[in-house]
């Protein structure tokens, strides 16, 4: 087995629009190790999912994508429409955002387990219902020979997001993509479909993309963690080095803003003041130099690349973060910079 | 992600399917979609409720629909066993030239000694025929013309249209007109005449399920089941003209109507249906000369006209509010 089942280089997106070009992602390197968990984490519009629809070819006609997606010693961005589709769902498998959506509402739950399973597999109908129930079993279904004649709206959210993984896992992929895969879902429900999820990982040894930008979900499951902002990789790095060690402001940010159970509960939830920049045309400089509070001129002036910084654990080299104050800030110099006291002091 | 406005097609809870059947049209309670009530609820109602199922729920419960239905069942396969029981084929010839209704001919006799009522039996069963063929036909085109723009838009989609656009401005008369003359000379020119029909009516289902795949391919399941490697044919036969099987239904039924309707049009101006062959059109054309003399010849084949074409409208509404998402759509 190759050391990286999937690879990601010098990704880059851009989407024309009457306004101009919109660079959606920007250069994101990323690898994926066989059984691994990679989680991406990043607010609305920083290139998480265009990242994951450009590896599975699902962007829309207009995109235009730059670099490459190595998976299974094959370039995805070269292949043809029709050659992706033999990559797609049993290679590479994606597991959307919203469950209510993701079903055909008019055909059962097992059709549709059985649809995707004959879609790639020589198998007789009786063979893939007979596996579409063990899935269901598998992903936590109770009572599954009977609910496999269900249609989607006579199953719950979380009973839907747990078939979405059931029909996700029915050709055994090797890599899969779950973009916000417990965002539209109750919180009560979202760790069963993370154990579906990693029910899903065990049982066909897949990698997990996991895209969301719900902080505790991550550090539940993630083995390694990419932070994406405005369309780059801001920091990458092991889940320990990235909770533990953040070395980039804008991550710091995140964890600062997550609400805290052991606080007496009355402290306001702290915020990443301002708002994403445009993605639109040309801008020099750090993306997050505006709404940062250590930034100086040298951020304003030259966007900083990824370099390896200290990490928590052992010097692999493999903790990374773009940032000009990288080492102080994971240091722990600046503590918490989005505090409210802090933030004037720092700015002045 | 694009975020959208989605709107599922028929989002129905057991309960809510409970309630319609009940023939209570009550609105299920709003959290009832939600899923809020845990994993196992539902678990032990068994018994899955299919779309199917749903509509023909629904559509039981509105007595017009009901009443339309009845009335063509009981026309349709009452005329099928008069064209084999009654004693009179529509064919034979009698000695009872122009008889008012009587015991023996109900309908009367025409000025050939025709049994009438084994005449407009016969005109309703052909004209049965013809509508069926043609809906087959329109269906069949206009659902293919029409999935494929709406899936692939762009120039397929400008083409096709455009292509709809020239169907619909041709004329249906002046071609029936240029091919009738080859069309009388055969027997089975009604069989012609359906394809010619229905060759020139599939414009509305097209742009109806055009406008449905439009919105449909936006649909996640559509993104997911690409990205589950279905293949676009696939996608298209198997995942998304199913979900447009409500419009399709519908419209299919009015184009039934409308067919029976164009067909009368036709024979009553002599361009349709040729004898022998019989059709309540071609019946009403040779009755208006004698309409205030020998009434029975043009009131009976009118009347029947009219209630075929009733009653099929009435299932065309009946299915519509069937199929209407909006009639029980719980928001998911």
């Amino acid at each position: 087995m190759p050391e990286h089942v999937l690879q990601i280089e010098r990704l880059e997106v851009d989407f024309p629009t009457k306004d101009g070009v919109v660079h959606a992602v920007r250069g994101v390197d990323l690898f994926l190790e066989p059984g691994q968990v990679l989680g991406i984490v990043g607010e609305s519009g920083s290139g998480k999912s265009v990242t994951a629809l450009a590896t599975m070819g699902l962007l829309p006609k207009g995109a235009q994508v730059r670099g490459a997606i190595r998976f299974d010693d094959t370039d995805l961005l070269t292949l043809k429409e029709k050659q992706l589709t033999n990559v797609r769902g049993t290679g590479i498998a994606m597991i959307f955002q919203d469950p209510m959506t993701a079903l055909n509402p008019v055909y059962t739950i097992g059709w549709q387990i059985s649809e995707a399973i004959l879609a790639h597999q020589d198998m007789s109908k009786d063979a893939a219902r007979d596996r579409a129930i063990e899935l269901l079993a598998k992903v936590g279904i109770p009572n599954p020979a009977e609910r496999i004649d269900n249609y989607p709206h006579e199953f719950s959210g979380g009973m839907r997001q747990r078939a979405v993984i059931a029909i996700g896992m029915a050709n055994d992929p090797t890599v899969i993509l779950a973009d916000e895969p417990t965002t539209a879902l109750d919180v009560t429900v979202q760790a069963q479909v993370l154990t579906s999820l990693r029910t899903a990982m065990d049982e066909t040894g897949a990698a997990l993309l996991l895209i969301t930008h719900d902080l505790g979900v991550i550090a539940g499951l993630a083995d390694r963690v990419l932070v994406m902002y405005a369309g780059r990789a801001v920091e990458i790095g092991t889940a320990e080095d990235v909770f533990y060690r953040p070395s980039m402001p804008y991550t710091l940010g995140l964890l600062g803003s997550l609400p805290r159970l052991d606080g007496d509960g009355s402290a306001r939830l702290r915020q990443i003041p301002g708002a994403p920049p445009s993605m639109l045309g040309d801008r020099t400089g750090c993306p997050f130099a505006p709404r940062c509070p250590l930034a100086t001129d040298l951020c304003r002036e030259t966007e900083p690349d990824l370099t390896v910084v200290p990490s928590v654990t052992s010097d692999t080299g493999d903790h990374r973060a773009a940032c000009h104050y990288a080492e102080a800030v994971g240091r722990g110099d600046h503590g918490q910079v989005f505090s409210d006291g802090v933030v004037d002091n720092v700015i002045v | 992600m694009p975020e959208e406005i989605r709107e599922d097609f028929v989002i129905e809870t057991p309960e809510s399917v409970a309630t319609t059947e009940a023939g209570m049209h009550t609105l299920a309670s709003p959290g009832a979609g939600l899923g809020l009530s845990g994993s196992d609820t539902y678990g032990l109602t068994g018994e899955a409720k299919g779309q199917f199922r749903i509509v023909v729920g629904r559509f039981a419960h509105q007595r017009l629909a009901m009443v339309g239905l009845s009335i063509f069942l009981i026309l349709a396969i009452g005329a099928v066993l008069v064209g084999h029981l009654w004693q009179f084929n529509y064919t034979d010839i009698t000695n009872n030239l122009n008889d008012p209704p009587s015991w023996t001919n109900p309908f009367g006799t025409n000025s050939i000694g025709n049994d009438m009522f084994a005449q407009v039996m016969a005109g309703v069963v052909k004209d049965i025929e013809i509508a069926l063929t043609v809906a087959a036909i329109a269906v069949l085109i206009g659902v293919t013309i029409g999935a494929v723009a709406g899936f692939y838009r762009g120039w397929v989609d400008s083409l096709l249209m455009r292509f709809v656009d020239l169907v619909l401005v041709v004329p249906i008369l002046a071609i029936l007109i240029l091919l009738s003359s080859k069309l009388a000379k055969q027997s089975s020119n009604w069989l012609g005449l359906a394809v010619i029909i229905g060759l020139l009516s599939w414009t509305y289902v097209a742009r109806l399920v055009r406008a449905d795949f439009l919105s449909l391919r936006e649909r996640d399941f559509v993104e997911a089941s690409r990205a589950l490697g279905a293949t676009n044919r696939r996608i298209i036969v198997k995942h998304m003209v199913p979900n447009a099987i409500g419009p399709i239904i519908v419209n299919a039924t009015l184009t039934v109507a409308l067919s029976i309707i164009l067909e009368s049009t036709l024979s009553y101006l002599g361009l349709g249906v040729q004898p022998p062959n019989i059709s309540l059109g071609l019946l009403v054309f040779q009755g208006q000369d004698s309409a205030t003399t020998e009434w029975w010849l043009f009131v009976f084949p009118v009347v029947f006209l009219i209630i075929l074409i009733l009653s099929i409208f009435l299932i065309g509404d009946g299915l519509r509010e069937a199929f209407d998402p909006k009639k029980s759509r719980v928001r998911a």
